[in-house]
């Protein structure tokens, strides 16, 4: 039990550690944040490789070559004919060489032609019909004006929603020059778009915030694991600020001193 | 064959989907379940190319000594040290054992999570920095872009009093009428420059995939 | 220099002190904030808590570790709530380093399952969690939108085998699982555009409900799915994590956070207005 405390604690340490590191940058550019940086690059991409062969090459190729007792004779394999397509991924590797990039284009070929063919009336339905249908439902002019203040499901609403889908795709449209009523409508679509995009800010601004805040709840769980309390939490923060209002005094004075041009 | 070959598989490939799309026969559906089978494979031979481009790249850095060469050192130990535990100290490569392996699960859970979610969480600082110097009332519609922010960041603030309750359903009015208004347009033009750029691939207007000779 | 020109540059790190400030000083508070659930939770939450036990769901950790904040909580509130309710769950991971955190989920869930609990006055036992029966974790495969349509002919097109390595027929719960059409509703938890795969390669092909949980950034960019009725319910960023907590009586991270939330915003507020009030001032004087 003793040396599972001691080795969670070194684990969450080191997690707290690169966090600190990550948020150096916040001051400015450092080795310790360059260090994580390239640290987690790696890692990610370690990662990924062993992702990739566990849950895609072994079971999706692998193992139909391997029915057999032996990994390597895939002759012993009921489904030969996936040896096609690894030959295939294979020659997508030809690219890093000039002479041959040339026969990547095959696989490549295959493959944006299976996704274009299946984009096409995927997307259609998905974007385009569904939502057209849905904007051209029939008003419920029996609840027009809806029930209290503002109401998203009332007939008034589905006129605004209406109309105000028409004119951001009139915005939208620009083979024709933006003029007398065609302007108009497109002014009234940009109003529109504007009213969109500061709803998405402020759900931004919310996503943002929300990351930084789980980091806190992690660094007092790290407290918690090594010292325990909010006392000790509060006092590592503490120390943190501290630190970074004293390089930012120093800066500031830096700053101040700095050699003015005659 | 160079350019011709892949022209035409990109055609044959492309129709052959949106046709199988309206024809649910069984034997439609046998070669799109036999391709779907091989893409898989496909595909993952083609992102090997990226570990490789990252290998290739921080090996030229250390071998030349090129600038911060040093941290290009600690990308690759870190890929390999990934891989070496992902392959259960390189004693399994037919089993996933390696994905239960302790210390790929403990590098997982203590470096990667903390540095990229950490990397994410400064956007916090910068978005509250780039609000506070770039988000002016210009003009009546940035002021408009503006009132709608305000709005929706204040939806549950319950130390506006009265106003409290009608911020709230402001807020989910303008989600789900202007708002929704504006994205539905996005969402029908997006859709609109999906099928037309798919049909340009496909019939062999946009060649771009193919590279130079 | 006057003051409106001051109001206007102050150094940013000045701002992220003040903002780190009040988050770390109003989480080590005892402030409580009181949260109003939206419909479009309460939907995802109604068809959850509606379902029978021994009934299947479908669960997509779409995610990385950048959107572990938001999303990592929705996981862990629908996923708990689901298996209180003695559900089986398929999930499955199509974004890069998803199946860490669908792993790291499952290991903490599985957890606190351990551990009787009350919620909204219903006693629920202690039990333990079993791969196979309670849930089958499919992996990864690149590719999105060709694993979605190829799960919605066989799940074992794309996923012979699970994470583990297992064939998916050696799994009990499998049993009779062919595809989409025998799983009650599929829940997408995503930080990627992968979600947009799950509406149109997903949904629209194969007709089944789906629901979103998604970062606050993308969050405003689905209502019209919502409208449409392609999907039945959108939780967006923590705030949509902590109504779902709210709902199901087990607060936890998100809920949590939401009163730091609260003042973040209002700091941001703060220096919105002081920019602009310089920006204002200086343009008045300008003019004049």
């Amino acid at each position: 039990m003793e040396s599972m405390t001691i080795g969670t604690f070194l684990w969450t340490a080191l997690g707290a550690f690169l966090t600190l590191c990550i948020f150096s940058f916040l001051y400015k550019d450092n080795p310790l944040y360059k260090l994580a940086e390239h640290l987690v690059v790696g890692v990610s991409a370690g990662y990924f490789v062993i992702i990739l062969w566990h849950n895609g090459l072994v079971p999706n190729l692998f193992s139909r070559l391997s029915d057999g007792d032996f990994y390597f004779l895939w002759l012993n394999s009921s489904k030969p004919w996936y040896l096609i397509p690894s030959i295939l991924g294979m020659m997508m590797w030809t690219r890093f060489i000039r002479k041959w990039a040339w026969v990547s284009r095959w696989p490549m070929a295959l493959y944006i032609g299976i996704a274009t063919g299946l984009a096409i009336p995927l997307e259609m339905k998905n974007r385009v019909l569904t939502q057209l249908d849905a904007a051209m439902r029939p008003v419920d002019w029996a609840n027009f004006f809806g029930n209290g203040y503002l109401d998203p499901i009332s007939g008034y609403s589905h006129i605004i929603i209406f109309f105000g889908t028409i004119a951001a795709l009139f915005y939208f449209f620009f083979s024709k020059e933006h003029s007398g009523v065609f302007k108009g409508v497109a002014r009234l679509g940009i109003w529109i778009l504007m009213i969109g995009f500061g709803a998405s800010f402020g759900y931004t601004v919310m996503a943002r915030i929300s990351l930084f805040i789980q980091r806190i709840q992690v660094l007092e769980d790290f407290t918690n694991v090594a010292w325990g309390g909010s006392g000790a939490f509060l006092l590592i923060w503490f120390i943190t600020f501290g630190i970074f209002v004293l390089l930012s005094i120093y800066e500031f004075i830096k700053y101040l001193g700095r050699p003015r041009n005659a | 064959m160079k350019r011709q070959l892949p022209l035409s598989l990109v055609f044959i490939f492309g129709v052959f989907m949106i046709i199988q799309y309206f024809v649910p026969h069984e034997s439609s559906e046998w070669i799109f379940e036999f391709l779907l089978d091989w893409i898989y494979i496909i595909g993952i031979f083609a992102l090997a190319l990226g570990i490789w481009s990252l290998i290739r790249v921080s090996w030229d850095k250390i071998k030349y000594r090129k600038d911060n060469w040093q941290y290009s050192l600690v990308t690759l130990l870190g890929l390999f040290a990934m891989i070496v535990f992902g392959f259960d100290y390189l004693r399994n490569f037919q089993t996933a054992e390696g994905l239960q392996n302790f210390m790929f699960v403990h590098f997982f859970d203590y470096i990667m999570i903390p540095i990229q979610a950490t990397m994410f969480s400064l956007l916090a600082f910068f978005i509250a920095s780039a609000a506070y110097r770039a988000f002016r009332a210009r003009s009546i519609l940035a002021s408009l872009l503006l009132i709608a922010a305000l709005i929706v960041m204040l939806r549950f603030n319950p130390y506006f009093g009265p106003i409290s309750p009608y911020l709230e359903k402001t807020a989910s009015w303008l989600l789900n009428v202007p708002n929704l208004a504006a994205k539905r347009a996005i969402v029908i033009g997006v859709g609109l420059g999906i099928v037309a750029t798919a049909l340009k691939v496909i019939l062999g207007i946009e060649r771009a995939y193919l590279g130079k000779d | 220099m006057n003051i409106f020109d001051r109001l206007m540059s102050i150094d940013r790190r000045w701002v992220f002190l003040f903002l780190a400030l009040v988050c770390v000083v109003i989480y080590a508070s005892d402030i409580s904030v009181k949260i109003t659930v939206t419909d479009e939770v309460r939907k995802i939450y109604n068809f959850t808590d509606n379902l029978k036990p021994g009934d299947v769901i479908f669960v997509a950790i779409d995610y990385d570790p950048n959107s572990l904040a938001e999303l990592h909580p929705m996981t862990y509130s629908i996923v708990e709530h689901a298996w209180r309710k003695n559900l089986k769950i398929i999930f499955t991971s199509l974004s890069q380093n998803g199946p860490g955190m669908a792993d790291l989920a499952i290991r903490q869930i599985s957890d606190s399952l351990a551990v009787p609990q009350e919620y909204n006055g219903v006693q629920y036992p202690a039990r333990t969690i079993v791969n196979g029966e309670d849930y089958v974790f499919l992996g990864y495969k690149p590719y999105p939108a060709l694993v979605i349509v190829g799960m919605g002919q066989n799940f074992r097109i794309p996923f012979p085998t699970d994470y583990y390595g297992t064939p998916l027929d050696e799994h009990p719960m499998m049993r009779g699982i062919q595809n989409y059409d025998q799983v009650k509703c599929v829940i997408d938890i995503s930080g990627t555009s992968g979600v947009d795969m799950w509406i149109a390669y997903g949904q629209t092909r194969y007709n089944f409900p789906l629901a979103l949980g998604l970062t606050g950034v993308m969050a405003a960019d689905y209502y019209p799915y919502l409208n449409s009725g392609q999907v039945f319910g959108i939780m967006g960023g923590m705030l949509g994590a902590a109504q779902y907590e709210l709902l199901a009586d087990n607060p936890g991270r998100a809920y949590d956070a939401m009163r730091v939330q609260l003042f973040a915003h209002m700091v941001i507020i703060l220096f919105i207005v002081m920019g602009n009030v310089g920006f204002l001032m200086t343009r008045k004087r300008s003019k004049l």
